[in-house]
């Protein structure tokens, strides 16, 4: 079985869908440095280019005004036990344009896998960017991600950003995401991730609302059980008339699980308003109750809890 | 009928303050029996004892369920017998659907879940499945509706018995109406409740109520006795009445 074969087939025991045949799909595969597959549509320049060992660059362009009507996948990831990635990412979504990213991340067999992701991302005026990253990570907890993103939304853009880990072992995960926003723009950071035995969790998501009206929300939700560890630092600033954020932080422990929330605000314009929520704790004894009173038992209920919590 | 459940001398304490003071009293399948009495007087205490929800654990007294002692179950035991609870406030459940809540139903029971009998449990307590089902039971529900999606559940459960916390509480004139339908349905189907309230109004939905005052049952009866009872002495009062425990008839 050939490279490609194998990592379409690792991605599709992830759970990803069979989209790499579809002309009108735009994608790209990467096996650590090995650009396996690349196809883009038009109004949208999708391409990988190896730099160095290791290292790809990859870069997405949509042209303005263009609104690319399928989600462009990108499936990475490395396949043996051990290995390096490392992505550098530039993103531009031009004037009115707009385009979905999924970005499926696999590193099914990693014993000692480092996967690598540095990100500039630019929205320009009116532009829309979604970008949706799904980890699988096997059960060995041997990945380390290091994530960094540099985002600049003008105005009237908006970006979403999701992340979810929800099978598999974490390893490590540090995420540091920082983004600027102008008048009107939007941004909104979702951040999914259960982590267990030793997993340790660090992110950090920034988002400056600087511009009026513009608007921010940060919202992570984190699961941890065994001696798990997480520190999660949601900040947003507020600097502009009508500049409104919420930051949302609900960690679920168990076990000898250990989480940290530290939500920054501040706000230094009379117009702006920003909220922030924390919750960290055990799984709430009346949702645990209710659905035992149901016949389900403790680890049941528990497990339809927190991944409720996961999915929303 | 046979005796569903039978509370025998159930005395409780928690943090050195009685709760309930030896409370008695039993329900037959199909009955419907109230539990009527002012806030704070011991009823949704004695709901949770029964249900063994917070680890209640009466320190003297049994609690006595289809011939089995239930005093040292679990929830989840006493819930696979056919004991179940509706709580005064239901919880919310970020990301979990309205479909999903309703399908653990069917699941308890080992049955494969069914869209058109959970449709049917909606339609039961005037929720409409199409505009609820993939909704999550999360703050975008009002408490009314939770409650009523409660209730769906219950129906799906077809428990024994289901103990019914104030299930008038924070429900407007409609869904109360609904909610006196849903207490018809069990009664026709075998299911016993235990109708907890502190509303005279919600006693007409009741074959026998009882008036618990203070952690204790101080008069049982027909419900109409009861009510004119609760409504002549115990919500005037201020402590100057002195309240005689005789058993009506």
């Amino acid at each position: 079985m050939n490279d490609y074969q194998m990592m379409v087939d690792a991605y599709k025991d992830a759970g990803g869908e069979d989209v790499f045949s579809d002309s009108d799909v735009a994608h790209i595969v990467l096996e650590r440095d090995k650009i396996l597959g690349q196809h883009t549509v038009e109004g949208l320049n999708v391409q990988a280019e190896k730099t160095a060992e290791d290292t790809v660059k990859v870069f997405v362009t949509v042209e303005s005004g263009y609104k690319i009507k399928n989600p462009v996948h990108m499936c990475f990831g490395v396949l043996p036990e051990e290995g390096r990635q490392k992505i550098d990412m530039n993103v531009h979504v031009k004037e009115n344009a707009h385009v979905e990213v999924r970005a499926d991340c696999i590193f099914p067999n990693a014993v000692k896998v480092e996967h690598i992701m540095d990100a500039v991302i630019n929205i320009d005026p009116h532009g829309s960017y979604i970008y949706k990253e799904h980890h699988f990570h096997g059960d060995n907890g041997g990945v380390e991600v290091i994530a960094r993103s540099d985002i600049n939304v003008k105005s009237d853009g908006k970006l979403t950003t999701k992340f979810d880990l929800l099978k598999g072992r974490v390893g490590k995960i540090d995420f540091d995401y920082e983004a600027e926003l102008a008048d009107n723009a939007a941004v909104e950071m979702l951040a999914r991730i259960s982590g267990q035995k030793d997993d340790f969790i660090k992110i950090r998501e920034a988002g400056h609302l600087n511009g009026k009206n513009s608007r921010g929300v940060l919202d992570s939700k984190i699961a941890l059980k065994d001696s798990g560890e997480a520190e999660i630092y949601n900040e947003l600033t507020a600097g502009a008339a009508g500049a409104m954020g919420h930051v949302d932080c609900t960690e679920i422990i168990k076990d000898k699980a250990v989480a940290r929330a530290v939500p920054i605000v501040e706000v230094s314009h009379p117009e702006a308003k920003v909220t922030h929520e924390a919750a960290i704790g055990s799984v709430d004894s009346t949702q645990l109750q209710t659905l035992m009173a149901r016949g389900l038992d403790e680890r049941e209920a528990s497990e339809i809890i927190i991944q409720g919590l996961l999915n929303d | 009928m046979s005796k569903l459940l039978e509370v025998k001398d159930i005395h409780l304490t928690i943090d050195e303050a009685e709760i309930l003071k030896g409370m008695e009293f039993s329900i037959e399948q199909g009955e419907v029996f109230a539990l009527i009495g002012p806030n704070g007087c011991g009823k949704s205490t004695l709901a949770y004892t029964l249900m063994g929800i917070n680890n209640y654990q009466p320190q003297k007294g049994e609690i006595v369920f289809k011939g089995k002692n239930l005093n040292k179950m679990k929830i989840n035991e006493r819930a696979k017998l056919g004991l179940t609870l509706a709580w005064q406030e239901p919880a919310r459940y970020h990301g979990v659907t309205v479909r999903e809540f309703l399908s653990l139903g069917l699941k308890s029971r080992g049955e494969d879940v069914s869209e058109k009998k959970i449709r049917d449990a909606l339609n039961q307590v005037a929720i409409r499945p199409g505009q609820y089902l993939d909704r999550f039971i999360d703050k975008t529900l009002s408490g009314g509706e939770r409650k009523r999606i409660e209730l769906a559940s219950l129906i799906l459960m077809e428990p024994d018995l289901v103990i019914l916390d104030e299930p008038d509480s924070g429900v407007d004139v409609v869904a109360l109406n609904n909610i006196g339908e849903v207490i018809n349905h069990f009664r026709e189907n075998g299911t016993g409740i235990l109708l907890i309230t502190h509303s005279e109004e919600m006693l007409h939905y009741a074959d026998r109520a009882a008036l618990v005052c203070e952690g204790e049952i101080i008069r049982q009866g027909k419900p109409d006795a009861i009510s004119d009872y609760f409504k002549s002495y115990c919500l005037p009062c201020h402590k100057e009445v002195e309240c005689d425990t005789e058993v009506a008839s």
